[in-house]
């Protein structure tokens, strides 16, 4: 076990590196900050004036090692743009992108599981195949076109929800968090809508083909030969089963929905990380952008082991003690 | 002796692709209390279709299209799935061929076990339990308490269909359709098993219907045996007739196919041809391609005839040394 996370640590710290400098070399290719930091009407001496202080002066390998020897400090430099310890800026936003991933995960999950087990079981039927037609629709729709069909529907014409924002927030522990008010809510159905639809779409498909593999399966066969219920039979042999896919698959989706929440977040001004980044890269910040991008993959890793951990529990052929990779 | 199975006439169906197949076509067959009774045929024969026909477990697009199966004076043809439900695992119990499958993989055998008492009988958990220990070590499955705890992927694939038959055995059923229960494990285990399921169906009464390619199996094991060819049953008789002095020519063919001791050595006598696919079955009888005996008549198909000591056979020309017709 103790090898198995060390292992672990080992490629996600690996991983963690090696980004963090392609993202630093890239967003010193992409453009000079100072340009986009300073007035339009600063002079050259106010420019460089801006760029001293940033240490933007010094050549690109000066800046990449003192970039180095802080981050292995655990210090990730402060935003050009806020003058705020990147980590700070980043772990502020991280709630309201957490609450917003949970929720539009919940959504896909609560919509997906029942929808794909009835597809897999009754594969014949009507409703099954109109499932499976919406299943597609829900996979090629853009993020951002349903995102704002949503908001025209919901918003502009109906106007039962706001169009964009973060609710009302209450704070637990210190952290705010608005799925616990009731505005904070109506904030956050559309956005986490617009992002489950996908992850619906994809859980509906994964779960029907499970399904449809396990339902012909021997252990089947066996379970009805002993008199179960047919209840039984889905919610326990059949389900738990399913479950093993499709835990790996919704961990990598969390993953996914926390890291690329930008376009939603964009479409709804909703104030998450996601939208901190695109701000970020407009404004060539790169401290920011190059911390999010570390603090996304560290999130990937962490979440990665969440699953092998959730694997070993609901699979007892797993066993970590000797995972292979 | 009271038959606790009798199946008339029954045949099951398949709607597919090349249009009708008759999996099983017309079989009858009665069990007795205590009996064994060996179906036998090659792969393909019917043999694990009439089974699950039997447990009312035929699914599309397979079905029931004629015939009648009475299990302890009830007819079940018919019967809604409640009924079926309720009979199933208590009264009569199947196992499959493979123990690798048979039990799910991610479910602890407790579960596996205190599921098929509860299916059936309002108990507590714990006195389930105590049962579901009780018969692990009835088919001799060594310190039950803990295996209990195990999942099926700890367990070799001996114990794993001991296991399988202990969840057969759990409600003391009157009937177990064994579907090559033996064919996947080594041949050392098999005849433990053969012979503690002898042991435990004669304790109880059980009936068994033990569904088999192999008639070395049948030989040890069954009390009679029906042999089937192509959704069909040909022969029926005491085992100890029917394998001395088959009548059919099909029976003679797959005696004279087993390996044995006092004919090693000599070349195996394999039945010329294949068994024939059953989108297209010849005209007449359904072995006659294969058949040395074959003559005119046998254009037609033969009907089941009697013969002397109970036996019947499917054949215009079975083996004459005994003297048949009826
Ligand atoms: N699901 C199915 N669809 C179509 N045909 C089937 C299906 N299951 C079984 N059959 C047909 O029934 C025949 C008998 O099968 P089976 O009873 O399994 O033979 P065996 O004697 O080997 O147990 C097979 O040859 C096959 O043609
Ligand atoms: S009926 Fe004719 S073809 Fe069929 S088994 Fe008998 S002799 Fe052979
Ligand atoms: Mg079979």
């Amino acid at each position: 076990m103790l090898v198995y996370i060390i292992r672990r640590l080992g490629q996600g710290a690996l991983v963690v590196s090696v980004m963090a400098s392609v993202v630093f070399l890239a967003m010193y290719a992409v453009g000079n900050p100072v340009d986009v930091l300073a007035p339009p009407d600063a002079s050259d001496a106010e420019k460089l004036l801006i760029a001293r202080e940033l240490g933007l002066d010094k050549p690109l390998w000066d800046q990449f090692f003192v970039f180095i020897g802080n981050a292995l400090h655990g210090d990730l430099g402060k935003s050009f743009v806020y003058n705020e310890p990147t980590l700070q800026l980043i772990l502020q936003r991280l709630p309201a992108t957490l609450e917003l991933a949970v929720t539009a995960l919940t959504l896909a999950i609560a919509i997906g599981i029942p929808l794909g087990l009835y597809a897999g079981l009754k594969s014949e039927s009507w409703f099954s195949r109109i499932v499976m037609s919406g299943s597609i629709l829900g996979f090629s729709l853009p993020n951002f076109w349903i995102g704002m069909m949503l908001i025209l529907l919901f918003s502009v014409q109906l106007k039962w929800l706001p169009a964009g924002g973060r609710g009302e927030t209450v704070n637990i522990l210190g952290v705010p968090l608005s799925f616990l008010t009731w505005d904070g809510l109506r904030h956050l159905l559309l956005p986490a809508l617009t992002m489950s639809i996908y992850k619906a779409a994809l859980i509906v498909r994964l779960v029907r083909a499970a399904t449809r593999e396990t339902v012909m399966q021997e252990y089947v066969r066996f379970a009805r030969a002993k008199g179960l219920s047919r209840q039984r039979i889905v919610l326990v042999h059949i389900l738990k089963n399913i479950m093993l896919p499709v835990v790996t698959v919704i961990g990598l989706e969390f993953g996914a929905i926390l890291a690329f929440a930008v376009v939603t977040e964009s479409v709804f001004a909703y104030p998450g990380m996601g939208k901190l980044l695109i701000d970020s890269i407009n404004h060539l910040d790169r401290p920011v952008v190059v911390a999010y991008l570390m603090f996304t993959a560290f999130l990937f890793v962490i979440i990665n082991f969440v699953v092998d951990l959730i694997y070993a529990v609901i699979d007892p052929r797993v066993s970590l003690v000797e995972a292979k990779g | 002796m009271s038959a606790v199975l009798e199946v008339s006439d029954l045949a099951v169906t398949f709607g597919t692709r090349d249009g009708l197949l008759k999996a099983v076509d017309g079989v009858s067959f009665s069990v007795s209390r205590g009996e064994v009774l060996g179906l036998v045929g090659e792969s393909g024969s019917g043999k694990s279709i009439t089974g699950l026909a039997i447990m009312g477990l035929i699914d599309a697009p397979g079905r029931i299209a004629r015939g009648s199966v009475k299990f302890e004076g009830q007819e079940l043809i018919g019967k809604n799935e409640n009924t079926l439900r309720s009979l199933r695992g208590r009264r009569m119990a199947m196992i499959f061929q493979d123990p690798m499958s048979t039990l799910n993989p991610v479910l602890r055998i407790d579960t596996q076990m205190i599921e098929t008492i509860r299916a059936h009988e309002k108990v507590s958990e714990k006195a389930a339990r105590a049962r579901a220990r009780d018969a692990l070590a009835k088919v001799g499955i060594p310190s039950p308490d803990e295996r209990l705890l195990a999942y099926p992927h700890q367990f070799s694939g001996g114990m794993r269909q001991r296991v399988a038959i202990a969840i057969a055995l759990l409600h003391g059923p009157s009937l177990i359709i064994a579907d090559e229960p033996t064919t996947a494990l080594d041949v050392t285990i098999q005849a433990q098993i053969l012979s503690e399921v002898q042991t435990l169906a004669a304790e109880t009464g059980t009936a068994l219907v033990w569904i088999t390619h192999d008639l070395s199996v049948v030989a040890s094991l069954a009390d009679r045996v029906a042999v089937m060819y192509a959704g069909r049953l040909v022969e029926e008789g005491q085992v100890a007739d029917v394998l001395t002095q088959p009548l059919h020519p099909y029976t003679k063919g797959l005696i004279e196919s087993v390996p044995s001791r006092n004919r090693r050595g000599s070349p195996l006598a394999q039945i010329p041809g294949m068994t024939p696919s059953l989108a297209c079955l010849p005209e007449g009888c359904a072995f006659r391609p294969r058949c040395s005996r074959a003559t005119e008549i046998c254009l037609e198909a033969p009907g089941l005839t009697q013969h002397v000591g109970g036996r019947r056979v499917r054949c215009f020309h079975p083996s004459s040394n005994l003297g048949g017709g009826a």
